[in-house]
């Protein structure tokens, strides 16, 4: 039995609720003749994905949906084996080139040529073109974009390439201005309450109007979050009603914690107490980026004004760092030593200033 | 890594593209729109002139072609040589290499020897029916030479010196410092620079005219402030928008937001919103009827920490958000020298960070943060 999330995703672009002037210009640009490549950017579970396989649907009928997954093994150029899944129908075929670490642009000349080689064999097929889709586009290395850059132009006559990002920010000029940018943003809460209400319609029950306010709320413009939230809370009480309360994951309630150790004492045994803690996110897995957010906003929330300010400044500092170094622990940890000597010195108006 | 990357390519690239042949419909303006005489070349004035005196001297030096993305480097030596060899030879008078996927030594060494040593032939009356120059010498092209290895530019050197009576080499790159010295000394320099708007809107208009549709000035000033000089970028933008106009139902006109949302700009309303939370003063020369609430810049961390989150649920790209932020920092009319200083210093920090990947939202609201503090210092 399949989740809610993808029994009841949309398929084809009639069926999309919300942003319906975007879903007008896909199926306009569908029905053109002169699909051009697209960038589809967006936060995450705002429906990018879903919307891109309507549109292929729009493209090419239902044959897009019957999907076989491949693993394909690329060779590096020091003869290393990457290996890569690859989900694709006869018609588009879909890669995460991020899978590739440092090789990804390997993968993406092998595999755009090879399809860039071959003609389209089905001779029903509506349009002449191949969709290549590569998901996580932000993340391919500049060499893989580069790439890219001469492959669009090339082999325009029998490829399109679909980017799905998150942001535009990480991809080069040239990338962007062959592409057509599809901003796919958040769905309102009244648009998302209506999605919720259409799913329970769907399941066989009514969704009380409070129930659904409070799962928006909480998932703060990611659909997939509310849906998710919805299903496992019909599973807990049935009936939807009464005071309900959603559930925080686990890391969440645990990095809320962490905030209340950093505010409530400041001293060396509380970094080393913090520090565990820290240890025990990461070896769960929990990306570095998303505790230092977490924390960082919790804190802010339980400190005077006056130093909500300096406490993100060091998070966006450390950040960068994290990102860049090796070690993430360390960088954590500088962050929590820095505001809790910020918090010392306002309490006690000690000159810190050395410590800069 | 070069050389490896070289050995996979030239078992596949070169049988590719003759191949590829699109139908004009469907063809990318920007290449069914360059200019095919030099004459056809939007600015650049001096090296326009400097180039048709070439026409008709027989002789021609080696050339450094420099200047920023869409300004007419590529399309300026094609048609060149096309003037200059007529449709019939062009192809065995000039190779084209593009210095991005195929810059490895090997192809430096290979390709050009085996081009540079055939001895060019000519015939001067084309099939065509005109007369060309036909000057006893053959083209090479290096299309973003600045890609090039310095071991790849350094063999071009002896390459260049050996083949010198019969080839003329033609250098085009994006920044010219990449280049090594021995080599940028052997070659006359022509300097390409962003396309003044004047220039930009006339090579807009006549493509809006060529393709029948309708353009308003307003949509033409958008295109051009935001490509910042670079035509390929204005072009693309221009097709995209006409692509969706066209094709919504009820056919409507393309309008200036049209452009902006292609470009992928933030609206002016939002990122005005954002600077008054910040603090900064923002005219208003549109009349609105209710005016906006009073929003002074000292509501403290909660509204601007709410903004963000706003923008970044709109999906609007950081590096976008900023690099407005910043324009209508340095461009405003009544913050003083050192609030605007003290501002420059967030949007570089920033920029940096985000080249290093840095998280987009930490970013934009470092800068939302940082930007209100120096506005209200
Ligand atoms: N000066 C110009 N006059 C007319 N058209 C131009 C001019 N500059 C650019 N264009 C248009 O933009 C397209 C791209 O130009 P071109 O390939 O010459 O740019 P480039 O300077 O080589 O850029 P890059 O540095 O990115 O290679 C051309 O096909 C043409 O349509
Ligand atoms: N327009 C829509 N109408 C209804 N449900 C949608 C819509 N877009 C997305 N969804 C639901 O939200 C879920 C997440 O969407 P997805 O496309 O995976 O987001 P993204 O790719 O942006 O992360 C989908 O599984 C689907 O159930
Ligand atoms: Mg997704
Ligand atoms: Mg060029």
């Amino acid at each position: 039995m399949s989740l809610w999330v993808d029994q009841y995703r949309p398929r084809s672009l009639d069926a999309l609720s919300y942003h319906h002037g975007l879903s007008e210009r896909l199926k306009a640009l569908a029905a053109s003749g002169d699909f051009p490549h697209m960038l589809f950017y967006g936060p995450s579970g705002a429906g990018k994905k879903t919307r891109i396989s309507c549109t292929l649907k729009q493209l090419f009928g239902s044959g897009v949906e019957k999907l076989k997954i491949d693993q394909r093994v690329f060779l590096s150029p020091s003869k290393r084996k990457i290996e890569i899944n690859i989900v694709q129908s006869n018609y588009h075929i879909e890669i995460t080139p991020s899978e590739a670490g440092n090789y990804d642009r390997v993968v993406i000349q092998e595999l755009l040529k090879e399809i860039a080689q071959t003609q389209q064999v089905d001779m029903g097929a509506k349009q002449r073109f191949k969709v290549v889709i590569i998901n996580e586009a932000d993340s391919l290395s500049r060499d893989a974009q580069a790439a890219l850059r001469r492959t669009m132009e090339k082999y325009m006559s029998n490829m399109r390439i679909i980017l799905c990002a998150n942001s535009t920010s990480r991809l080069i000029a040239p990338i962007k201005s062959r592409c057509l940018l599809m901003r796919v943003a958040a769905p309102s809460e009244d648009e998302m309450l209506a999605v919720l209400q259409s799913v329970a319609r769907r399941v066989g029950f009514d969704l009380p109007p409070e129930a659904g306010t409070k799962i928006v709320e909480d998932s703060n413009g990611n659909l997939r979050k509310a849906l998710l939230v919805l299903e496992a809370l019909k599973m807990q009480s049935p009936d939807l009603t009464g005071p309900l309360s959603i559930a925080k994951p686990d890391w969440e309630v645990y990095c809320h914690k962490v905030a209340d150790l950093i505010v409530s004492e400041q001293s060396p045994a509380r970094v080393m107490e913090v520090r565990t803690k820290f240890y025990e996110l990461l070896s769960h897995c929990i990306p570095p980026t998303v505790i230092l957010k977490t924390v960082a906003e919790r804190v802010v929330d339980k400190v005077d004004e006056s130093l909500k300010a300096d406490i993100m400044h060091w998070a966006a500092f450390y950040e960068v760092r994290m990102r860049n170094g090796n070690k993430k622990i360390y960088h954590l940890e500088a962050w929590v030593v820095k505001v809790m000597s910020l918090y010392k010195q306002f309490f006690y108006n000690i000159d810190m200033s050395e410590f800069d | 890594m070069a050389s490896s990357f070289f050995a996979a390519k030239a078992t596949s690239s070169s049988k590719l593209t003759s191949k590829q042949r699109v139908e004009p419909a469907l063809q990318p303006w920007v290449e069914k729109y360059r200019p095919k005489t030099i004459d056809d070349i939007s600015a650049q004035e001096h090296t326009v002139a400097v180039l048709r005196k070439t026409l008709t001297s027989t002789n021609l030096p080696h050339m450094l072609f420099y200047g920023p993305p869409g300004t007419g480097k590529t399309s300026t030596i094609l048609a060149l040589a096309r003037q200059l060899f007529g449709p019939d030879n062009f192809r065995n008078r000039v190779l084209e290499l593009n210095a991005s996927d195929e810059r490895g030594i090997n192809i430096v060494r290979d390709k050009i020897k085996n081009f540079a040593r055939q001895t060019p032939r000519a015939e001067t009356v084309a099939s065509d029916g005109k007369v060309y120059p036909c000057p006893p010498y053959k083209i090479i092209i290096l299309d973003e030479a600045d890609s090039m290895t310095q071991d790849a530019q350094g063999a071009l050197r002896r390459i260049m010196e050996t083949y010198a009576r019969i080839t003329r080499f033609c250098l085009v790159c994006n920044y010219v410092t990449r280049i090594i010295e021995p080599l940028a000394s052997r070659c006359s320099k022509f300097r390409f620079t962003p396309l003044d708007s004047d220039s930009a809107a006339l090579r807009l208009s006549h493509i809006a005219q060529a393709e029948e549709i309708d353009v308003d000035k307003a949509v033409i000033d958008e295109l051009i402030s935001t490509s910042a000089g670079d035509l390929r970028r204005a072009i693309t933008y221009l097709q995209s928008a006409s692509r969706l106009s066209s094709s919504s139902t009820p056919a409507t006109k393309i309008k200036p937001v049209d452009i902006q949302e292609i470009a992928g700009v933030v609206p002016t309303a939002v990122i005005e919103d954002f600077a008054r939370i910040l603090g900064i003063e923002v005219q208003n020369d549109m009349v609105v009827d209710d005016s906006p609430p009073r929003v002074d810049g000292r509501g403290g961390f909660e509204p601007i920490k709410k903004y963000v989150k706003f923008l970044m649920r709109e999906g609007y790209s950081a590096t976008q958000i900023i690099s407005q932020v910043h324009d209508l920092v340095t461009f405003h009319p009544t913050l003083n020298g050192r609030k605007k200083s003290k501002c420059a210093l967030v949007f570089a920090e920033a920029d940096k960070a985000l080249c290093d990947g840095a998280d987009e939202e930490l970013w934009v609201m470092e800068v939302g943060l940082r930007v209100n503090k120096a506005v209200l210092s």
